[in-house]
C-alpha cells in the first residue's frame, strides 16, 4: 500500500514536476479529463463519443464533412470558424490583462454589447466608405469598451466596490438599456433584431465570391493575433505589465514598493474594457450583423473559460481560445449530425473551467510533494 | 397601490432568504459568488420533481408545490458540495471558482432540461411548465387599510421564507454554532486554537447558504417566471450578494436593502402600467434594482466592513 502511494506520488510529479512546463501540462490535463468526462456522458446518452468529437472538428472546417451544400467547401467552414473565433480571442485577451492586475473583469460581455451598440449606430448604419467605415468601427469599439471599463475600475478605486459586483449590474443595465434603444427605434420587425449595418461598415466580408466558393473572410483575425503578440510583450517585457504583476500578487506589497496601485487599476480596467470592445464590434459588426435585444452574448463568458484555461497567457490564449471555439462553433454541426444537444458544448467548458480552477491546487500539491521527498533525501544523507 | 406591496414583497422575501445564505457563507470567509448557480440548479432540481410528481396527484393538489421546494432545497445543498469541494478542500481561488460554478450551473441545466424533456416527456422543449403557485389571503387581516396588503395574496413560500430566515437569524446570532461561524470569518485561528475545525464550519455555511438558494430559486420559478428555464439566471444571485454588501453582513439590515429593491422594482412597473407608456420601456424599468444597487454601494460602501478573513483561503501552518 504504502508502496503504491509512493509510486502515484513519483508520476504525480514526473506530469507536473517541470515547473516551466507546468503551464502547458496542467491545462492540457484539465482539457482531456473533461473530454473524456464529457465522453462518458455522450456514451451514456447511447451516442459514440469519438464521432461527436469527430463531428466539433468537421463544424469548424477542421476534418472534412460527407457532403456539402454549393459553393461550400472545408475551406469555406474554415473562414467562417475563423469569423466566430476572433471575438472569442479579444474577450478572452480582455479577462487576461484584467485577471493579471488581480482584477476580474466579468462583465466583458456587458461592454461588448455596448461598443457594438455604439459602434452600430454611429458608424454601421452611417453613409461612410469602407476604408473609412472599417478603421472608424475599431475606434468607436475601443473608446466605448473603454470608457465602460474605466467605469469599473473607477468604482474599484474610488469606491472600493467590488469589481465583479459593479461590473455585473454593468451588465443588466446595458442589457436592458440597449433593448430599449432597439426596440424603440432600431428594430427589424421582421427578425426581432436590430437594423443590420451597412456593407461598407461590416468587418467580415460576407459570401465573397474566391473561385466557385463563398466564403466569410474574417479581417479582424490578423488584428487579433498580432493584439495577443502585443499583448504578450506589454505584460511581459514592459514597466506596466511588471507592475500589473505585482498589483496582482500582492496589493499590499506593490503598495509598498511603490507603485501607483489606483492608476494601475484604472489602467487596467481600461485596457481590458478596450479589449472587449473590439471582441464586441467583431462580433455584432463582424459575425454577425446585428443585435439581439436583451441577449448578452455568452463569447463574454467563454473568454473567461479561455482565460483561466491559458492561465492569463496570451499566447497560451491563441491556442485555448482555437479550441474552446470548436467546441462552441461546432456543436451546431454535432448537433444536426448526431442528434446531441448543443448545450452539451457548454457542459464540457464548464467542466474543462472547473477543472482548471483546480490548477493551482495541483501545482501546490506536486510543490509539497517534492518537498516530502527532498527532505526524505536529505534525512537518508544525514 | 397595493399591487406594489403584493409584487415587491414576492420579489425581496425570495432575494432576502439568497442573501442570508450568502451572509452564512461570507461570514464564514468563503465569498460566495456561486449564489447565481445554485438558486439556478435548485429551481432546477425542484421543478424537475414538480414536473414529474404532477401526473401522480389530482390537478390543483399542493403536494407537487411542497415536493418541488424540498427538493429545490436538497438540489441547491448537493450543488453547493462541488463549490465546498473546490474552494475548500482544493484551495481554489473563490472569486473564479464562484463564476466557474455559475458557468456550469448554466450549461448543465439548460442541457439536463432539454434532454429530459425529450426522452422523459417525449417533448422538444427547453424548460419545465410550473403555472404560478396558489395565492392565500389572511382573512380580517388583509382588511386593514395599507397593511392590510401584507397579507393578501400571499404565495406559500413566503411564509416558508419567513420561518426559515427566523431560523437562520436565531442560529446565526444565538447559538454556539452561529458565534463560531461568525468567528471563522474574523479569525479562523483562533477558532482552530478553540478545537474547533473550521474547514467543517465552513463547509456547513456553504451548504445553508446552497439550502438557501434552492429555496429562493424555485420561489422565483414559481412566481416571476411560472417555468424552470434559462430565464432563471438574470443576476438574482449577484443582486443577493449587493443586498447583502448594502445591508453590511447582518440579518436585519439586509432585510431592508431586500425590501428596497423589490419596491423599486415593482413600483417602476406600476408607473409604467399607469401612464400607459409602450411595452418596451419596462426593460428601463427593469434597470431599476441594478440602477439602485450601484448608486447604494457609491454611497454606503465606505462604512462597509466586510468580515477580515473574507476570501483567505484557510491554512493551518501559516499563524
Amino acid at each position: 500500500m504504502k508502496k503504491n502511494s509512493k509510486i502515484i506520488k513519483r508520476s504525480l510529479i514526473g506530469l507536473f514536476g517541470n515547473e516551466r512546463r507546468q503551464a502547458a501540462t496542467i491545462p492540457l490535463f484539465a482539457v482531456l479529463l473533461s473530454l473524456f468526462a464529457g465522453g462518458i456522458v455522450i456514451v451514456f446518452l447511447g451516442k459514440n463519443p469519438l464521432v461527436a468529437y469527430q463531428n466539433l472538428l468537421q463544424g469548424s472546417g477542421l476534418l472534412p464533412k460527407a457532403t456539402y451544400a454549393g459553393h461550400k467547401n472545408m475551406l469555406t467552414d474554415f473562414t467562417s470558424f475563423m469569423n466566430a473565433w476572433t471575438p472569442m480571442l479579444f474577450a478572452a485577451l480582455s479577462v487576461a490583462v484584467a485577471l493579471r492586475a488581480g482584477l476580474f473583469n466579468i462583465g466583458v460581455s456587458g461592454q461588448m454589447m455596448t461598443a457594438g451598440f455604439i459602434a452600430t449606430i454611429v458608424v454601421g448604419y452611417g453613409t461612410m466608405m469602407a476604408p473609412a467605415a472599417r478603421p472608424m468601427v475599431l475606434v468607436v469599439g475601443i473608446i466605448t469598451g473603454a470608457m465602460v471599463g474605466g467605469i469599473i475600475g473607477w468604482l474599484k478605486h474610488r469606491f472600493n466596490i467590488n469589481e465583479v459586483v459593479s461590473s455585473i449590474m454593468i451588465n443588466y443595465i446595458a442589457q436592458y438599456v440597449i433593448s430599449f434603444f432597439i426596440n424603440t427605434y432600431y428594430v427589424n420587425p421582421v427578425s426581432r433584431q436590430s437594423n443590420t449595418v451597412t456593407k461598407a461598415a461590416r468587418l467580415t466580408l460576407m459570401d465573397m465570391p474566391v473561385g466557385n466558393l463563398k466564403m466569410d473572410i474574417p479581417l479582424g483575425i490578423a488584428l487579433a493575433i498580432l493584439t495577443a503578440v502585443l499583448i504578450k510583450f506589454l505584460l511581459d517585457r514592459t514597466a506596466f505589465g511588471y507592475e500589473l504583476k505585482c498589483l496582482g500578487t500582492s496589493r499590499k506589497a506593490a503598495r509598498y514598493a511603490g507603485i501607483n496601485v489606483k492608476k494601475n487599476v484604472m489602467l487596467a480596467m481600461v485596457l481590458s474594457g478596450a479589449l472587449a470592445g473590439l471582441a464586441g464590434v467583431t462580433y455584432y459588426l463582424g459575425y454577425y450583423g446585428s443585435i439581439q435585444p436583451r441577449v448578452l452574448p455568452t463569447t463574454g463568458f467563454d473568454g473567461i473559460a479561455v482565460a483561466l484555461l491559458a492561465n492569463s497567457n496570451p499566447i497560451g490564449i491563441i491556442l485555448s481560445s482555437f479550441l474552446i471555439t470548436i467546441i462552441s462553433k461546432g456543436s451546431t454541426y454535432m448537433n444536426s449530425a448526431s442528434g446531441l444537444e448543443t448545450e452539451i458544448a457548454s457542459v464540457i467548458t464548464g467542466v474543462i473551467l472547473l477543472f482548471s480552477a483546480c490548477g493551482a491546487f495541483i501545482r501546490y500539491k506536486v510543490k509539497n510533494l517534492q518537498d516530502e521527498i527532498l527532505e526524505g533525501s536529505e534525512r537518508r544523507k544525514s | 397601490m397595493e399591487g406594489i406591496i403584493i409584487d415587491g414583497l414576492s420579489f425581496s422575501l425570495p432575494l432576502f432568504i439568497m442573501a442570508i445564505g450568502g451572509i452564512y457563507s461570507e461570514k464564514s470567509g468563503i465569498i460566495n459568488l456561486s449564489l447565481e448557480g445554485l438558486q439556478g440548479v435548485g429551481a432546477f432540481s425542484g421543478a424537475l420533481m414538480a414536473v414529474l410528481a404532477a401526473g401522480s396527484f389530482a390537478a390543483g393538489s399542493q403536494i407537487p408545490f411542497y415536493l418541488a421546494v424540498l427538493f429545490a432545497v436538497i438540489g441547491g445543498m448537493v450543488y453547493s458540495l462541488l463549490y465546498g469541494l473546490l474552494c475548500i478542500r482544493f484551495k481554489a481561488n473563490q472569486v473564479i471558482s464562484g463564476v466557474v460554478i455559475n458557468i456550469l450551473a448554466v450549461g448543465l441545466t439548460a442541457f439536463l432540461t432539454k434532454r429530459l424533456n425529450r426522452s422523459v416527456f417525449g417533448a422538444a422543449s427547453d424548460k419545465f411548465v410550473l403555472g404560478v403557485s396558489a395565492r392565500l389571503t389572511i382573512p380580517y387581516l388583509s382588511k386593514l387599510p395599507v397593511i392590510g396588503a401584507l397579507f393578501k395574496d400571499i404565495y406559500p413560500f413566503e411564509l416558508i421564507i419567513i420561518i426559515a430566515a427566523i431560523i437562520a437569524w436565531y442560529v446565526m446570532y444565538k447559538t454556539r454554532f452561529g458565534m463560531n461561524l461568525r468567528a471563522c470569518g474574523d479569525n479562523p485561528h483562533a477558532v482552530d486554537a478553540a478545537g474547533v475545525n473550521v474547514l467543517k464550519v465552513r463547509l456547513i455555511a456553504v451548504m445553508v447558504s446552497g439550502g438557501l438558494s434552492g429555496l429562493a430559486g424555485i420561489s422565483f420559478a414559481y412566481s416571476i417566471s411560472a417555468n424552470f428555464s434559462s430565464s432563471i439566471y438574470v443576476g438574482y444571485g449577484y443582486l443577493a450578494i449587493a443586498a447583502l454588501i448594502f445591508g453590511n453582513w447582518t440579518i436585519l439590515p439586509t432585510l431592508g436593502s431586500c425590501l428596497l429593491f423589490g419596491f423599486a422594482r415593482s413600483g417602476g412597473y406600476y408607473l409604467v402600467q399607469r401612464l400607459q407608456m409602450p411595452s418596451s420601456y419596462s426593460d428601463l424599468v427593469m434597470t431599476l434594482p441594478y440602477v439602485v444597487t450601484l448608486l447604494l454601494l457609491i454611497f454606503f460602501s465606505k462604512y462597509n466592513r466586510s468580515p477580515r478573513a473574507l476570501g483567505e483561503i484557510y491554512d493551518k501552518g501559516k499563524r
